[in-house]
């Protein structure tokens, strides 16, 4: 029972690092209908951001671990969202109208190339920080076993929540999110009726950089350690975490995070490690045979 | 005029094909990008400086020596491709791979190509396929788990010990022979398990682990997965002492376990650091701001191995080499290296390490 109750909470905050990136997956999907594979990437710069700003505020004395966490924020959101500009401005926005894989390639290409300018630039080595938020509360032993909750697990999980609140708000109650919706379903009337579609779609993917870097930042927390390949599996993970919620939905791609999450730690807890991938990706595939928009996905209504 | 492009063309081809003649090229090849990129920079530093050396000496046979790199990122079909463009450069030596799961499969295209090579991997696999042109500079797997193995089981009587692996050719092979020697001491491992590399998140791993009531974890896998495990198991308050390979002689370690880095030991060749003969060429690397640890020293004696035997066999041609290579003994900065029959160094003599404040020693015993 001790046991279930930790794995429920490691996947829980891993769910919830999960979701935060597949939020941009989903909401690039959903405007542009391509998929973003240099997003894993943008995360991994986000960390890289975080890891530095750490670094100079410990040099500069500032050890209050609010501030500090509040700073880290501020500034890795801000700097990753302009990465997010600059990669949809320079790779995607020139090949817009051509064919659905010209897109795609460009951001294979993208992905490998932020991956070596951060490996060229920053090295190839593991980069640690000394632990930020460090401590946290047993909760109760059981068998000699303590299930522990750290301070910086119930970070994650508040910040998540606080952001998907944010974020649905964002999306349903306000005039960018009706613009980003209505680009959503049909870019040229939206142009017509006199919406700077370039300048959505722009918003978009800075939107989904802001939250890969949060994600970042929590992962460097909650870690310690970044090294510029971080993006890769991370960005598997929640692209899967996207599909398997339905690819285009906001709250099907926290679902679908929350749920690998969950399906990883429970597998690797209870029957073995090796497998667990293997899990994940088994019940992926039986989702989509039963329900091939995934979990909360609308089907496609192909218009003849 | 379409015969004369073709012409011009093939001259083009030729040219770019062949390196200035005068040049000897020898390779080295590993992980230079990707995950285990550090080896790379390791294997890359040790090389440039052997040769830069063996340069200025006046090189090997009157004729300098010229470095090819090739990277593999440890990915098997990338290490067959960078086989095949180091055979058309026409290397004459090649030291590499790094991770066993590269070299086996470009082992075949050297074999093929008749051209000899030093490795530092450790599958036993290696060099058990009967292929002539493996050298191997490091020891074996199965030694190392021997050393490692019987170590556990006889140091951590009563406690209950994991073996895990990282599911690749090195760490696998690692992890078995490990449990294999444990068992033969009369203790049973207390889990099996494996992990994916390249995540970050073992919180899984370290439950199970913590559950069990398990202490010591044996790993046979890379330093990087090690630091994650070690840090998520302090954040979960599991104090676990890890046995690792040669791997974890990466100082990269240090920084990203933090403290917990204590509790590592590892299995290794006997320090090139500590090896007097080596003293000139360790001060060497530290001057030029080169931390002579891990594997820099031995891409450095596979270099002084090419270009002692090539001296001595007075040639570069593949089956001279490979005759003086394997009935010769050389004096290199990782101590004597002499081969059997199967190409394995006859004296490999792998210790037993812990790291202690950010630098690793002998453990005591």
């Amino acid at each position: 029972m001790a046991l279930a109750l930790q794995q429920l909470i490691n996947g829980l905050t891993l769910g919830a690092v999960y979701g935060l990136i597949a939020i941009g997956y989903t909401m690039v999907y959903g405007i542009i209908g391509m998929i973003n594979f240099a997003h894993g990437d943008i995360y991994m710069v986000s960390a890289f951001i975080a890891i530095s700003v750490f670094t100079l505020l410990a040099t500069f004395g500032i050890s209050s671990v609010p501030l500090s966490l509040l700073v880290v924020l501020l500034v890795a959101v801000l700097f990753t969202s302009v990465y997010g500009w600059t990669v949809e401005r320079t790779a995607y926005r020139p090949l817009r109208g051509s064919t659905r894989l010209a897109p795609l390639i460009s951001a294979i290409g993208m992905s490998i190339f932020l991956q070596n300018m951060v490996q060229l630039t920053q090295g190839a080595r593991v980069k640690p920080i000394a632990p930020v938020l460090v401590g946290g509360v047993d909760l109760l032993t059981v068998d000699g076993f303590t299930v522990h909750l750290a301070y910086s697990q119930v970070l994650i999980i508040v910040v998540t929540v606080t952001l998907m609140a944010a974020f649905t708000w964002l999306i349903t109650r306000t005039s960018f999110g009706r613009q980003q919706r209505s680009c959503e379903q049909d870019r040229t009337m939206t142009a017509l009726l006199g919406i700077n579609v370039d300048r959505t779609i722009s918003l978009t993917f800075m939107l989904g950089a802001a939250l890969a870097a949060v994600a970042g930042v929590m992962v460097t927390v909650y870690y310690g350690v970044v090294d510029f390949f971080i993006g890769f599996v991370a960005g598997i993970k929640a692209f899967t975490a996207a599909v398997l919620g339905g690819i285009g939905s906001l709250p099907g791609a926290m679902l679908g995070g929350l749920l690998i999450g969950l399906i990883e730690a429970f597998w690797a807890a209870y029957l073995s490690a090796e497998y667990k991938d293997v899990a994940t990706f088994s019940i992926l595939i039986l989702v989509l045979m039963f329900r091939p928009s995934g979990l909360l996905g609308r089907p496609e209504v192909e218009k003849v | 005029m379409n015969k004369h492009i073709l012409a011009a063309s093939i001259g083009l081809f030729a040219l770019a094909g062949s390196p200035a003649w005068a040049d000897h090229l020898v390779a080295i090849a590993g992980p230079m990008t990707g995950q285990y990129a550090s080896a790379g920079d390791q294997i890359r530093k040790g090389a440039e400086l052997a040769i830069a050396e063996i340069n200025a000496k006046g090189g090997v046979l009157g004729q300098k020596l010229k470095l090819e790199v090739g990277d593999d990122a440890c990915d098997p079909k990338q290490a067959v491709s960078v086989a095949n463009t180091m055979v058309n450069k026409k290397i004459v030596f090649m030291h590499g791979h790094w991770c066993s799961s590269s070299t086996i499969p470009a082992s075949d295209v050297y074999n093929e190509a008749q051209i000899p090579m030093a490795t530092v991997s450790t599958n036993p696999q290696v060099t058990e396929r009967g292929l002539k042109n493996i050298f191997r500079i490091m020891g074996r797997d199965d030694q190392q788990g021997l050393v490692a193995g019987t170590y556990l089981a006889e140091t951590f009587k009563g406690k209950k010990i994991a073996v895990v692996d990282d599911k690749s050719a090195y760490g696998k092979g690692l992890a078995d022979e490990i449990a294999k020697a444990m068992e033969a001491k009369g203790a049973k491992p207390a889990l099996r398990e494996a992990i994916t590399a390249g995540e970050k998140d073992y919180s899984g791993l370290v439950s199970k682990l913590k559950s069990a009531g398990v202490e010591v974890m044996a790993f046979g896998g890379y330093h990087t997965e090690v630091a994650l495990i070690l840090r998520q198991a302090q954040q979960a308050g599991l104090k676990l002492t890890v046995m690792g390979g040669d791997t974890m002689t990466n100082s990269e370690l240090v920084s990203a376990a933090g403290p917990a880095v204590d509790n590592v030991m590892f299995t290794f060749a006997p320090d090139p650091r500590k090896n007097p003969a080596a003293a000139a060429v360790v001060k060497k690397f530290r001057d030029a701001k080169v931390e002579p640890e891990g594997y820099v020293m031995y891409a450095y004696a596979a270099m002084q191995l090419f270009a002692q035997a090539a001296d001595k066999a007075k040639s570069t041609k593949y089956a001279d080499l490979e005759k003086t290579i394997r009935n010769g003994s050389f004096d290199t900065v990782i101590g004597k290296l002499s081969f059997d029959a199967k190409g394995d160094n006859k004296l490999p003599g792998f210790m037993v390490y812990q790291w202690k404040g950010g630098q690793y020693d002998y453990v005591k015993k």
